[in-house]
């Protein structure tokens, strides 16, 4: 077997209100390995997308240590982290979070900007990202100019644009119609299919259920190991 | 990140919020509007100043009684002496021993009534010899000046200033009239042209008589020999030193005297009036340009204002471009840039309006604004950094936002 693209060990996060500490993640382990669609599940509250920051590399442990694609994610500085995050990421948020005031492929090419590709390269993958997730005829529309679930497949493009090690995606069927969401949820279906390694987060358990492992949060904890689902 | 791709990113925020950046950038150009202004009206006002004082005689050498300085170093007993005499000016007047300078004439100036009919008018009366109108720079409205054998035999022969003449007759045109001073008559030979003023003294309310016919007639102050003022009008601005230091030596000299630190007379320069007149428009342009950095500050404030305000209208972008990779750098570099767009946009605008200013105020306010390039350049120069340095902080704050802080906003 392969080494795996996520290497979670004793996660511990502890945020601080005031006075207040609160335990958000008491200690988890997880591995997770190229090429698997992992869910996320869990109560509100039980630290589902604090776990999905600390993946994310937008925040950092107390405690324990995230290996990413081989790389010690709990040492590295604000600067290392951005690179991380553009280098082996691709987020898809729950408020799809675009700029309303660049097109769709404006949208897509932002990662790239970043990464410092030429602007010719740039947007010929923007383009080839945007036909990947059914868009290339909408590529000039702002978001405004674009249904909610034709936003979300936006956002899908520009995560996978820089081909991340791994896809996060924090309910991003939470704010869609059942239309818009079997829409969103076939379009990950088709990455796993293709390669990509995906990462769930939901507490519906019907879409839970197209992960190949779900895991169960509670409190913090994973309750029982990874569960290995059928599709 | 491609620096291409910083400045596009930077422009493309401050179109799209055009109102806003047209205002923010207003008080930087009124600030910058009013620095070339000002600084171009005190330039100006300089070259006024300077042109009419080079007018009056760079060239000129003004030796007055007493020394300038004593032990202090203060000017002690300046012009009150009589330590200059008429045998001084003769001496200075001679070729061999100032030979750097072309005229020489000396003044003796005593306050007298002038009559005329019913009217009378008090006014200075100077003494002197033909060459006064020469070196004074001083010419004739009507008439002449008195003539050599005028002045040898002391005749009963006055100029008037056009003003005395205005007060007294009610007309310039009086020569060939005759003036009453102290119960003597005297011949109008001629009427000087205006000169304005200079300090204190009006140039154009006065009267001049030959020297012997003020030491012999009119004088009253008992010493015959004494003068005031002895002018000398060096060849040229060139040698004015170089005439400068033969003055003072033939004058120690004469007066018996060893060195320059014993001297009781003093020998001025006619520019030193103009060093002083400039040092006052310099003050002037200092205080002026204070203002408009006053001006400019306000500006800064309002673009740090408006920085602030847009760095926490779009905390959410921020998070997100941080979490598809932007560097803390990259954000800091993006709104220090669109400050310093909005700075340089702001001067150049305001450089234009300011130069627009420039070439039309004249016409309405008859004073010269001298644009210099170099206030412009450096005008421009100021707002980018002006813009610079007062988006650091906003800037500094964007890029210390924590991501998923910035993402959370609302
Ligand atoms: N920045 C923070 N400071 C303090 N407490 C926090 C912070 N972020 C989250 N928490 C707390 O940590 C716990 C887990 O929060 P988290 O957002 O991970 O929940 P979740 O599982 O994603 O819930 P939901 O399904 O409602 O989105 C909550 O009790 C929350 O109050
Ligand atoms: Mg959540």
């Amino acid at each position: 077997m392969s080494a795996p693209v996520i290497e979670l060990t004793g996660a511990r996060k502890t945020y601080h209100t005031g006075d207040i500490e609160f335990e958000a993640l008491r200690g988890i382990d997880c591995r997770i390995f190229p090429g698997e669609y992992v869910a996320i599940v869990g109560p509100s509250g039980s630290g589902k997308s604090t776990l999905m920051n600390i993946l994310g590399c937008l925040d950092v442990l107390t405690s324990g240590s995230y290996v990413l694609a081989g790389e010690d994610v709990s040492r590295m500085d604000e600067v290392a982290l951005a690179s991380a995050r553009n280098r082996r990421i691709g987020f898809v948020f729950q408020q799809f979070h675009l700029l309303s005031s660049l097109t769709a492929l404006g949208n897509v090419e932002l990662p790239l900007i970043y990464a410092g590709v030429a602007p010719a390269e740039r947007r010929e993958r923007a383009m080839v990202a945007l036909q990947r997730v059914g868009l290339g005829d909408k590529s000039r529309n702002h978001p405004g100019q674009l249904s909610g679930g034709q936003q979300q497949r936006v956002a899908i493009a520009r995560a996978l644009v820089t081909e991340p090690a791994i896809v996060l995606a924090d309910e991003p069927t939470g704010n869609l119609d059942s239309h818009s969401t079997r829409d969103v949820l076939g379009m990950l279906d088709e990455l796993h299919a293709e390669g990509s390694t995906i990462v769930l987060i939901t507490h519906e358990s019907d879409v839970a259920a197209r992960a190949g492992t779900v895991y169960n949060v509670t409190d913090g904890q994973f309750v029982g190991a990874g569960t290995g689902i059928a599709k | 990140m491609r620096p291409a791709d910083l400045l596009a990113s930077s422009w493309r925020a401050i179109r799209s919020h055009k109102m806003r950046s047209a205002l923010t950038m207003l008080g930087i150009v009124v600030g910058i509007a009013s620095v070339v202004l000002t600084v171009g009206l005190g330039l100006g006002t300089q070259k006024d100043v300077s042109e009419q004082i080079a007018a009056l005689g760079s060239d000129l050498l003004i030796v007055s009684p007493g020394s300038s300085t004593d032990e202090s170093g203060m000017r002690g007993g300046f012009g009150s002496g009589e330590t200059l005499t008429l045998t001084d000016a003769d001496a200075l007047a001679s070729e061999i021993a100032v030979p750097d300078a072309s005229d020489v004439a000396a003044e003796k100036t005593a306050s007298l009534s002038l009559e005329y009919g019913e009217s009378n008018w008090t006014t200075d009366v100077t003494g002197t010899s033909t060459s006064w109108t020469e070196v004074r720079s001083r010419d004739l409205l009507y008439g002449s000046f008195f003539t050599e054998e005028e002045a040898t035999a002391g005749a009963s022969v006055i100029v008037l200033g056009a003003e005395t003449a205005q007060e007294l007759f009610g007309t310039t045109s009086v020569v060939g009239q005759d003036v009453t001073i102290d119960g003597e008559a005297y011949e109008i030979v001629g009427v000087l042209a205006e000169a304005g003023s200079s300090g204190e003294t009006s140039l154009d309310d006065m009267a001049v008589v030959p020297m012997t016919t003020m030491v012999e007639g009119l004088d009253a102050s008992g010493n015959s020999e004494s003068v005031d003022t002895i002018y000398v009008k060096a060849a040229s601005s060139d040698v004015l030193s170089a005439a400068s230091q033969e003055t003072t030596g033939l004058l120690l000299n004469l007066h018996g005297l060893a060195s320059a630190d014993d001297a009781d007379f003093t020998v001025e320069v006619q520019d030193s009036l103009l060093d002083a007149a400039t040092s006052v428009y310099e003050k002037l342009t200092v205080l002026l340009t204070g203002i408009a950095a006053l001006a400019l500050l306000v500006g800064g404030i309002g673009v740090m204002n408006i920085m602030l305000v847009s760095v926490t209208e779009r905390t959410r972008e921020i998070g997100l471009r941080k979490a598809l990779g932007a560097a803390p750098a990259h954000i800091r570099n993006q709104f220090l840039i669109e400050a310093m767009i909005l700075g340089l946009s702001g001067g150049a605008v305001g450089v234009i309006l300011g130069v627009g200013l420039a070439l039309a105020l004249p016409s309405v306010l008859g004073s010269t604004i001298v644009i210099s390039g170099l206030a412009l350049v450096v005008s421009v120069v100021v707002a980018v950094g002006i813009g610079a340095v007062f988006g650091v902080y906003p800037a500094a704050r964007a890029a210390r936002l924590a991501p998923i802080d910035a993402l959370r906003d609302q």
